[in-house]
């Protein structure tokens, strides 16, 4: 069943949905990876509650013209716009007043999404039929989705994908260095609303499939999942673009694949799981690599202490530092170094003593401040230099009886 | 409006909502100042899982159970934002933006799945709350409020908000001294002794009570709004933190009684003929009042700009 979805065979709808999804996924993950750079991730939190007035508008003034009220475009186009009057909003809030981002971002969701519960409670008063399509734009509904909503949400969808590469440079730039950025003669504030206007796209073409609550889900995990695995920002980018089409693809595929199992919920829980993964076991900034890197460390330490004290000729009493030793074939388990050991340690007294000198000599003084107890030295000086310290130091010598 | 007809029908959502409104507002201050005022929005978010699973686990809608099981939810989302943010070096708010979408999502998915259809629990009532419905049958007037075989009748969430009320306001009085330090000046207050982490903590957890107890009442959407705009108001009017305190109680009070009223009579005034949201007006009236303040408040600028002190 699953692998029928997997492979659009599951009928008309569950394709459409699917598709629909999977192009929302993208468009959603590559614009909130500039929100998420830009550190401004809840802003889409405040600018997607700000769509449900917009939304109840829109279905009055549509039932008012004499149509019924659930023209997706006339709707999605209400809900832009009472976006962009949240978002100048929360933007005038912060930039004129002494309220924090964070405070406006609060204000503007809460009334606005207030505002709207109001709007919508009057329209369940006005008894014209129908209205139950827009409670599922707080959820999502894809149920009685139509081959010209899901048009709507792919023209959407790479509308947007367009303007963000088309605009992903000075995006980039506002998002690591606003000042340089300013400096530069960027508009720095235009292009934050820029950002902010295509966020909002995103919101307003996902409406129909995760609804305003869950549409900030896929505007933040896949940036943050796709910022595991890359130190650069394009990379980041088309990373976060992957990840969120495969949770939009999988997600409608699992939803399609049994009965009530909603679309949008699916879709962001199929986007975490992505995340976990990521969190546990990207290569470098993953918990995993982090813990093995950990260990790695605490093995060296352990070692080159444990080398020190054998050829200083002290016994060694942390089990741990025995244990790491033995396995090296560094030391027997009564403590005794083997003779590859007594060679690694007479090598690492060496050093210890060769690293003293960089340490106490000025015109070493960059060398020497990668001083870390742990750093072989052969790593940060030439072969000449380490000759003519052991000059200095002279060579082993006979003992004078 | 006579008294037989007012008490019974108006005056407990009047108080529930009052109530409810300054129990968020007075954590919502410090939130506020903090910078973490979305940690409301958070909490009222991951409410629904909560009451879904208390609902799986006990399988019926009793209040305990549920209010257990929104503030077990709470916590989880706590330290899981916590340990995001520590184990992948995330940002606090891209942290929390993963963490209570997904358990939102987690909550609709739970209720879709289950069988909730001869009980009243759905999405809808986890945001808007209830406010019109709490009324109190067993008034008859005025005197029924001196009337104990009356007063047993009250809904049980008015005993339950005006506790909570007290409980947040008490915890604000106690730790009046370091609160405020601590939130003007945390590395000063390190210095003198106070567990700034702790304190911190607390005061997340109090915000949490107040936003579960008003979420039983009123629903999610007064609690973000509570949190935050009467709050954000108070900020326009003074400088001076007891001030501001006592503004944001008097707007949290003024937007619930003005958006109950509104929302209850509002369209009878207008011609219609039902009431809209009350939670929903209550929120819309909190946001009239932010956007006065910080359009004439005297201390609306951000630096040395106010007009005067």
């Amino acid at each position: 069943m699953l692998w029928d979805a997997l492979t659009l065979q599951l009928g008309y709808n569950a394709t459409l949905v699917a598709l629909g999804a999977t192009l929302l996924g993208v468009s959603a993950g590559v614009t909130g990876t500039f929100l998420f750079l830009r550190k401004r991730a809840l802003v889409s939190d405040a600018i997607s509650h700000a769509t449900l007035p917009g939304v109840c508008l829109a279905f009055m003034a549509l039932v008012a013209l004499g149509g019924d009220g659930r023209n997706l475009l006339g709707l999605l186009a209400g809900s832009a716009i009472s976006a962009w009057a949240g978002l100048l909003c929360m933007n005038w809030l912060t930039r004129h007043t002494r309220l924090a981002e964070d405070a406006a971002i609060g204000a503007v969701l809460s009334v606005f999404f207030g505002f709207g519960i109001v709007l919508l409670t009057v329209i369940q008063t006005m008894g014209v039929g129908r209205q139950a399509g827009l409670e599922g734009f707080l959820l999502g509904s894809t149920a009685g989705m139509l081959w010209a909503d899901a048009m709507i949400i792919a023209i959407g969808g790479a509308v947007t994908l367009l303007l963000v590469m088309i605009i992903r440079r000075p995006m980039t730039l506002v998002a690591f260095d606003p000042e340089y950025a300013a400096a530069r003669g960027l508009p720095v504030h235009r292009i934050d609303l820029a950002m902010m206007g295509l966020v909002m796209a995103v919101t307003v073409v996902g409406l129909k499939i995760v609804g305003l609550i869950l549409i900030v889900a896929l505007l933040i995990i896949p940036a943050v999942t796709a910022r595991f695995w890359s130190e650069r920002s394009e990379h980041v980018v088309l990373l976060a673009g992957v990840a969120g089409g495969l949770a939009g693809y999988i997600g409608a595929a699992i939803s399609a694949s049994a009965p009530n199992l909603p679309t949008g919920p699916i879709i962001v829980l199929v986007s975490f799981a992505f995340f976990v993964v990521s969190l546990f076991f990207a290569p470098k900034r993953g918990v995993l690599a982090a813990v093995l890197r950990h260990l790695r460390f605490q093995r060296r330490v352990h070692i080159r202490q444990g080398l020190l004290a054998l050829a200083q000729g002290q016994k060694i009493y942390e089990p741990l530092t025995l244990r790491l030793l033995r396995r090296a074939g560094l030391a027997r388990a009564d403590g005794v170094a083997t003779d590859t050991g007594k060679a690694r340690a007479a090598k690492a007294l060496r050093d210890e003593r060769r690293w003293e000198i960089v340490r106490a000599d000025l015109a070493h003084e960059a060398t020497a401040a990668l001083y870390d107890g742990l750093r072989d030295i052969e790593t940060v000086l030439t072969r000449d230099q380490i000759a003519e310290i052991d000059r200095r130091i002279g060579g082993p010598q006979g003992i004078l009886l | 409006m006579s008294g037989e007809e007012f008490v019974p029908l108006s005056l407990t959502p009047l108080l529930i909502g009052t109530f409810a409104a300054i129990a968020c507002a007075l954590p919502g201050n410090f939130l506020v100042l903090r910078k973490q005022a979305l940690i409301g929005d958070a909490i009222s978010h991951v409410v629904l899982p909560g009451i879904v699973v208390a609902f799986l686990v006990t399988g019926t809608i009793s209040t305990w159970p549920m209010m257990l099981g929104a503030a077990g939810a709470a916590v989880v989302a706590v330290v899981l934002i916590e340990a995001i943010r520590r184990l992948g070096q995330i940002e606090p708010g891209a942290a929390m933006g993963v963490v209570f979408t997904t358990m939102f999502a987690a909550g609709v998915l739970l209720l879709e799945q289950t069988d909730t259809s001869t009980v009243h629990l759905d999405v809808e009532h986890a945001l808007y709350g209830n406010l019109e419905s709490l009324i109190w049958l067993d008034a008859t007037g005025w005197s029924s409020l001196l009337d104990i075989e009356a007063l047993a009748g009250l809904p049980p969430e008015l005993p339950r908000i005006a506790l909570t009320l007290v409980g947040v306001t008490l915890f604000t009085w106690l730790f009046w001294r370091p609160l405020k330090i601590s939130t003007f000046d945390e590395g000063f207050a390190r210095t003198i002794g106070i567990r700034t982490g702790v304190l911190g903590m607390a005061l997340v957890i109090t915000a949490a009570i107040a936003a579960v107890a008003a979420f039983d009442a009123v629903g999610s959407i007064i609690v973000i709004a509570m949190f935050i705009c009467p709050p954000a108001a108070a900020r326009m009017l003074t400088n001076r933190l007891e001030t501001q305190i006592a503004w944001s109680v008097l707007f949290a009070t003024a937007s619930a009684v003005s958006g109950y009223v509104l929302a209850g009579y509002g369209p009878l005034w207008l011609g219609g003929a039902d009431a809209v949201s009350a939670a929903g007006m209550i929120a819309t009236m909190s946001g009239l009042i932010l956007a006065a303040a910080a359009t004439f408040g005297p201390c609306r600028a951000r630096i040395g700009a106010h007009t005067s002190a």
